[in-house]
């Protein structure tokens, strides 16, 4: 064989090696890559928000995937610490390679990966997070969560304590960004509402002990007491609240505190929650098109992994994020991530959460925060947290269940 | 304002403190510091008495508040638990010595530099370990006396501290009586005083000292217990109380059991009026106020000679 019949038969041989190729490139699967809290304080939330998003990919996958690709789900726990997230996306991006972004869920995590996904010009999928988006501004960003501003949050609980004659309040937040973004938000709208500061604290994430920072409100003698924790502190304020008591003029108690929506924490508290007034993402007997199916699925899946048993707060706003994904990318026929964000940022997303439209910020542009009461609630019992009846909706009025009960000891008993 | 901009007070508000809420804050403070007091005992012993640099007390404590936790999640009570764990954590404690005695103390007079490094390393493998076994998820135990309060008049006071409060007081009592009263006792504090007279009366210091630093260790196991009844624990939580209680232990002159019960109630409620008055957020840096203070006014501490 001479050396130009060897040339041409190798090109040959390259040629049609590469052609056997194409179908397998073709079925590299679409990587969607994120960190979850999985372990520490919102691992509870974490978990159980990682089971939706695995419905999630076998349901595409079963419908054949996206532009023709199976997806994959690569996630880490980040183990709630903000520490870890930035190496974990940096992992994501330049390791594993994937195609699509989500944010781990919660304020704290997300915070420290902003700058690296704005800087790299990325779509990135909001997970729960409180106005992490609002000093970084950038474009690619769509949180799942129903809120917005601090407005969104503070409204019901506000409106609520304003009917029950409320004057001064008292403000107790974790000293972390999620905590002080909402604090913060709160006290400028109390100041604008005309409500008179007569306490605010701010108290080291790892504080386990509550009962001084309790007996301080206590002696201020606020009629409100807003509170913006994350759930290990949650538990212990509601614990300590039991143990010390935050007296008589008190009418409204909680407004921010994260935790108070997961089933094993519910169940763990019981009739101590009695009173408290909490936001949420979703209560029973609010209903859109899926919802129902979609949880009634859940729940067999949470059972087997022993994760959240109702999964009412996280799990179908995670389902969602999928959804945004898959309309998105089959809209588009597209992996390109300005393309997904134009995309996003412009058309009306139907999910099992109802339709979503995002804002300038990549917050929904109409949000639909709920504020509820905790009423009747007894000791031990997961299911009764199953049924309507238990969370009283004051707010927002097109969901709302039931009148507030004020003071606040008067709606424990 | 947002996150970032400029506070308006430095310290926070200051808040005014009423007659009613100081006699409170004392009353917590003492119940606070006899609680502190009770996780520096340990330590008292093994850096006080035996001048062994062991920074890795509190890990030892997060670890028997695991332990605890075990046991209790199969239905014992936390006290009993503690109590059950402090056998098993003396012969843990002898055996720790002894490497440390083999390996550092033995060999020269750098022993209590390189002691620190392993005391330090001690630690982190047992946070690692807590870590890799139970994950970095906070537990919590339940008894009747989690929860709950009594109240005195208008003021309610949790059980839970009630109840660490009064088995810290029994542990120093019994610590206390036993150093001064058995013939072990007073050879652990000969020991720390002259150890070549010691070996010249027959004894062996580094026997005594084994068993010293295996009793160190058991009453570490109780305050573990003590510490996941009075809050959740979690794997890191050690690194809060290494300033604490060594704070504790220099406050009260190196040794000093009588000390350390008054240095704890100092400590107890000079955070409990500083987190009153100032803030949460400050509260933890009145341990290292005051053992900067110590070291600079009354370097032999408050009961130390």
């Amino acid at each position: 064989m001479t050396n130009v019949w060897r040339i041409w038969f190798s090109a040959a041989a390259l040629a049609a090696a590469g052609l056997a190729a194409l179908p397998v490139l073709a079925q590299q699967p679409i990587k969607v890559g994120m960190s979850m809290p999985q372990t520490g304080t919102l691992g509870a939330g974490g978990k159980a928000a990682l089971v939706a998003l695995r419905m999630w990919v076998e349901d595409v996958n079963a419908k054949g995937g996206l532009l023709g690709r199976k997806v994959e789900l690569i996630a880490y726990d980040d183990q709630t610490n903000p520490a870890l997230t930035p190496a974990i996306y940096t992992k994501l991006l330049d390791v594993d390679k994937v195609d699509l972004l989500i944010a781990p869920y919660g304020t704290v995590p997300t915070a420290p990966i902003m700058p690296l996904v704005k800087q790299r010009g990325l779509l990135l999928m909001g997970n729960f997070s409180f106005q992490v988006n609002h000093t970084v501004k950038h474009d690619m960003w769509f949180n799942n969560a129903p809120w917005n501003d601090a407005a969104s949050w503070f409204t019901g609980y506000f409106e609520a304590g304003q009917k029950a004659g409320v004057k001064t309040i008292a403000f107790l937040a974790a000293d972390q960004e999620f905590a002080q973004n909402l604090a913060n938000g709160a006290k400028e709208l109390a100041k604008k509402g005309g409500l008179k500061t007569v306490y605010e604290q701010n108290y080291p994430p790892a504080t386990t002990d509550f009962s001084s920072l309790i007996r301080a409100i206590r002696a201020a003698k606020p009629d409100a007491v807003f509170v913006a924790s994350y759930p290990n502190d949650s538990v212990a304020i509601v614990r300590a609240v039991n143990e010390i008591g935050v007296g008589a003029d008190v009418k409204i108690f909680g407004g921010g505190m994260v935790g108070l929506q997961f089933t094993p924490i519910m169940t763990s508290l019981g009739s101590l929650l009695n009173g408290v007034v909490n936001y949420n993402s979703y209560v029973p007997g609010m209903n859109y098109p899926g919802i129902e199916e979609f949880l009634q699925r859940y729940a067999k899946k949470a059972a087997e992994e022993k994760v959240d048993p109702l999964g009412f707060y996280l799990p179908p706003f995670n389902y969602a994020i999928g959804q945004m994904l898959e309309q998105a990318v089959n809209a588009t026929k597209s992996l390109d991530h300005k393309k997904l964000a134009d995309y996003l940022r412009k058309n009306e997303m139907k999910t099992i959460v109802g339709p979503i439209r995002y804002g300038p910020e990549g917050e929904w542009a109409n949000a639909r925060v709920v504020q509820a009461q905790f009423r009747g609630v007894a000791d031990k019992d997961m299911e009764q947290f199953r049924k309507a009846g238990k969370q009283v909706v004051l707010y927002p009025d097109a969901y709302k269940t039931g009148e507030f009960i004020a003071p606040f000891e008067k709606a424990r008993k | 304002m947002r996150r970032g901009d400029p506070a308006p007070h430095f310290f926070g508000e200051p808040m005014f403190l009423s007659l009613e809420l100081l006699y409170e804050a004392v009353i917590f403070g003492i119940l606070l510091g006899c609680f502190y007091a009770a996780v520096s005992i340990g330590l008292s012993v093994a850096f006080g008495l035996l001048d062994v640099p062991h920074v890795a007390h509190p890990a030892v404590m997060v670890f028997g508040a695991y332990c605890t936790w075990q046991l209790s999640s199969l239905g014992m009570d936390p006290i009993l638990a503690g109590l059950a764990l402090m056998p098993p954590f003396f012969l843990l404690g002898m055996a720790l010595y002894r490497f440390y005695y083999e390996a550092f103390e033995r060999r020269g007079s750098d022993a209590g530099v390189r002691g620190i490094a392993f005391f330090f390393g001690v630690a982190l493998i047992i946070e690692v370990g807590l870590v890799l076994l139970f994950g970095v998820d906070q537990r919590t135990v339940e008894a009747s006396y989690v929860g709950s309060s009594v109240s005195f008049g208008e003021m309610r006071i949790p059980q839970r501290f009630l109840v660490a409060c009064g088995v810290a007081l029994v542990l120093m009592a019994t610590l206390t009586l036993y150093l001064s009263k058995t013939f072990t006792g007073r050879a652990i504090k000969a020991v720390a005083q002259d150890e070549p007279a010691l070996r010249l009366m027959g004894a062996d210091p580094v026997r005594i000292k084994q068993w010293a630093f295996g009793i160190a260790t058991a009453v570490a196991a109780l305050a573990g217990a003590l510490l996941i009844i009075i809050g959740p624990v979690e794997p890191t939580l050690d690194r809060v109380y290494i300033g604490r209680t060594f704070s504790v232990v220099v406050l009260a002159g190196l040794g000093s059991m009588t000390g350390t019960i008054a240095a704890g109630l100092i400590l107890g409620i000079s955070e409990s009026i500083v987190l009153m008055l100032f803030g949460a957020s400050w509260a933890p840096a009145v341990s290292f106020g005051l053992l900067l203070l110590v070291l600079g006014v009354r370097p032999q501490g408050l009961f130390g000679r």
